[in-house]
């Protein structure tokens, strides 16, 4: 469906990356927000509080990070569209009930502005080190979507592909974009909400009697049921069965979680996003995301310069991981290289994938400052050899 | 998935208020003679007296013997985080302001791990009623020591006895700013009732404390006898009175309790409190999220491009799964 075009300002306007994100938030439907101060994301909450009173949507700033991820799975519960946006330190407290969102199965949006950790690190300055945790952050199996934009425009573009994913797959998403698109300032072109396409609630359309919240077709996403619409339905963090009842037992617990994990898994190939570049014959493939991807240019343009073929593969979705891709590439090239804001995380994923047929490079880059371009062409030329 | 869970109705004998339970779940989880199932009743009488449209009632619970009572009610029924069913609960009330919101947990959940969402949602007058079970002690977890344990009782982790400081919930939510405050014991039935009806009723955060045994852990890990020897306590130990100030609630081990209903009031709610500031500051300008939730729905039903798997295929395959596994 189009999007309610309250929430869009169509033009062109010159924004940084933290009001892009929060205009891709309003333009793609979001009307809850509830969010606890934190530098470097602290400007996408200012923008939507600015906002939202003329467009029928709530902010609540909540009493911390917790408060707020278990608020946004509340209203999401009431079939708003509802988002979170944080930092590192913040992240890490809403890891508890990210993964109630993925047991409760509620669409939801978490943007992470990522800065340079561990614990409070570099308040103001990048990092990319909260992949992983985005993945993996609360306890148990589960998987989850995560995107990175690379620029403004697109923390506006793939706020709108993020709420609709979230539809979709029924899953928290995670918004990886980190302080340097954050604070960037560039065009960023909003279009009308007659071109913007988003994905609805899908509301069951079955009576009450004849409604149990878990039970699932072949896609493996089940229907959704509003609070207050008479459903009287059940829905705990405790594994359960189709009736959202909890069961305490292995069969269960092999059900629950192996679809939890497979809604995603299997759909991936329809979820996974990337762009790439000269692979055909390529040397070396960079595999990159976020904002490393436009400071590896000047790297890759240093490389091409002195005669090597250098592909680049551009993560857009970094979960779920273009397994398959990597691994039929790895064996018709010399080195993957994988440039990225912390000691090396995506690069055990790339590592993974291309299972010992070619090599992957990490430059690593602690944070505070974006790579010198310099060291990402040295990489690149010495994995050529 | 699968079926284990699912019990035998057992419908020769309907109970009074079985309308308002899940009787497929029925047995429950808790000891004999805890009092969390008296609460529990006293509950539902309440909402069958007070006669609210229960299509719009949720309810939400944290983790802990109480946090198992939204898996009872045969309501819109959430079982969320542990300390987390305040702030949960917020965004259900804000996210659809037509809903009525309570909030069913325990003393550790509520005030323990989830203290700061409490006094936060008391302060900001969110439109909920919570009530609060008190045992004392963390039961599910074996009688662990709890923020409102008695100084002196003992836990499994105060084996010495608790030389804490319990908190006195009922100041505590009068002093966030709580517009309804009651405790009374779950030998309290009538009144419990009463003051349920009178909650359900009133706007803005309302809190009703509700001291109640655990035979199981708090009574046998201090020698009190069994959950009838607490109830004959409760009977010759509480005293009603509305007038007290809260400041003198305290609760000290095997000493009275005191009752009653201390703060009735009128308090704008967080929303009201939002709603007249915006269409001051901003007039016309503002646009209240509808009461029936911020949900955009589809008005002109056209085919979802980004949608693989259209709607409609979903749709005739689920009942289909339902009957069978999967």
């Amino acid at each position: 469906m189009k999007t309610d075009p309250s929430g869009v300002l169509t033009g062109q306007h010159y924004l940084d990356g933290d009001h892009a994100c929060g205009e891709g938030a309003m333009a793609a439907g979001c009307r809850f927000v509830a969010g606890y101060p934190i530098t470097p994301s602290t400007e996408v909450v200012e923008r939507i509080s600015r906002r939202f009173p003329m467009m029928g949507g709530t902010f609540i700033q909540m009493e911390d990070e917790m408060a707020s991820m278990a608020a946004i799975i509340g209203a999401s519960w009431t079939g708003t569209k509802s988002m979170t946006v944080t930092s590192g330190p913040g992240f890490s407290l809403m890891m508890e009930n990210i993964g109630l969102a993925a047991m409760m199965e509620t669409p939801c949006v978490v943007v992470n502005v990522q800065r340079g950790g561990p614990s409070t690190g570099l308040p103001t300055m990048v990092g990319q080190s909260d992949m992983m945790q985005a993945r993996w952050g609360s306890h148990g199996d589960y998987e989850i979507i995560a995107l990175s934009p690379q620029s403004p425009q697109e923390a506006f573009d793939l706020m709108i592909d993020a709420f609709n994913l979230s539809e979709m797959y029924r899953v928290p998403v995670m918004f990886m974009t980190d302080e340097c698109v954050g604070h960037m300032t560039e065009k960023v072109v909003i279009p009308k909400a007659e071109d913007i396409e988003i994905v609805p609630r899908k509301l069951t359309e079955k009576p009450p009697d004849k409604f149990w919240p878990y039970v699932t077709d072949k896609s493996m996403i089940p229907e959704f049921a509003r609070a207050g619409d008479g459903y009287r339905f059940h829905t705990t963090g405790l594994t359960h069965n189709e009736r959202g009842y909890p069961v305490m037992s292995a069969e269960c617990q092999q059900e629950c979680v192996t679809r939890l994990v497979d809604k995603i898994r299997h759909n991936a190939e329809d979820i996974i996003r990337f762009e790439e570049e000269d692979i055909d014959g390529a040397d070396v493939v960079l595999v990159t995301y976020g904002i490393t991807a436009r400071v590896a240019r000047r790297g890759i343009d240093i490389a091409r310069r002195k005669g090597i073929k250098v592909g680049v593969i551009r993560l857009i979705v970094v979960w779920p991981f273009p397994e398959r891709h990597i691994r039929e590439l790895a064996p018709k090239i010399k080195a993957f290289v994988v440039p990225e804001i912390n000691y090396g995380q995506i690069v055990l994923e790339v590592e993974r994938c291309a299972a010992g047929q070619t090599r992957a490079v990490l430059v690593p880059h602690m944070g505070g400052s974006v790579h010198n371009p310099a060291d990402i062409a040295d990489a690149i030329l010495e994995a050529a050899k | 998935m699968s079926k284990t869970a699912e019990q035998t109705p057992t419908e020769e004998m309907e109970h009074p208020v079985s309308p308002y339970l899940r009787m497929d779940r029925i047995p429950h989880i808790w000891c004999p003679t805890c009092g969390i199932g008296t609460v529990v009743r006293c509950y539902a009488d309440a909402l069958e007296h007070t006669g609210v449209d229960l299509d719009k009632l949720v309810i939400v619970s944290g983790i802990g013997c109480t946090g198992r009572v939204a898996g009872y009610m045969k309501l819109d029924a959430f079982h969320t985080t542990h300390g987390r069913a305040i702030p949960f609960a917020t965004g259900l009330k804000l996210g659809r302001s037509e809903l009525l919101v309570t909030v069913f947990s325990g003393d550790g959940d509520l005030v323990g791990i989830g203290g700061n969402h409490f006094i936060h949602a008391a302060r900001r007058n969110i439109d909920m009623l919570v009530i609060l079970v008190n045992n004392f002690i963390y039961g599910m977890t074996g009688g662990q020591n709890a923020p409102t344990t008695p100084t002196t009782a003992r836990t499994s982790t105060m084996p010495f006895g608790n030389f804490e400081r319990p908190f006195n919930l009922p100041h505590l939510a009068e002093s966030c700013g709580a517009t309804y405050v009651a405790r009374w014991t779950s030998l309290h039935v009538r009144r419990l009732t009463k003051s349920f009806r009178e909650a359900i009723d009133r706007k803005g955060f309302r809190f009703v404390e509700v001291i109640s045994p655990c035979a199981t852990l708090y009574a046998r890990l201090n020698k009190l006898g069994t959950g009838f020897n607490l109830m004959r306590f409760y009977h010759d130990n509480a005293v009603i009175d509305h007038n007290a100030d809260t400041r003198d609630l305290d609760i000290n081990f095997q000493d009275k309790i005191i009752c009653g209903k201390f703060v009735d009031k009128e308090r704008p709610t967080y929303s009201e409190m939002m709603h007249e500031h915006y269409r001051k500051t901003l007039g016309d300008k503002f646009v209240p999220t509808p009461e029936e939730g911020g949900m955009i729905r589809d008005t002109e039903e056209k085919p979802v491009s980004k949608g693989k798997k259209p709607a409609k295929s979903r749709k005739s395959k689920a009942s289909v799964s339902k009957s069978g596994k999967k």
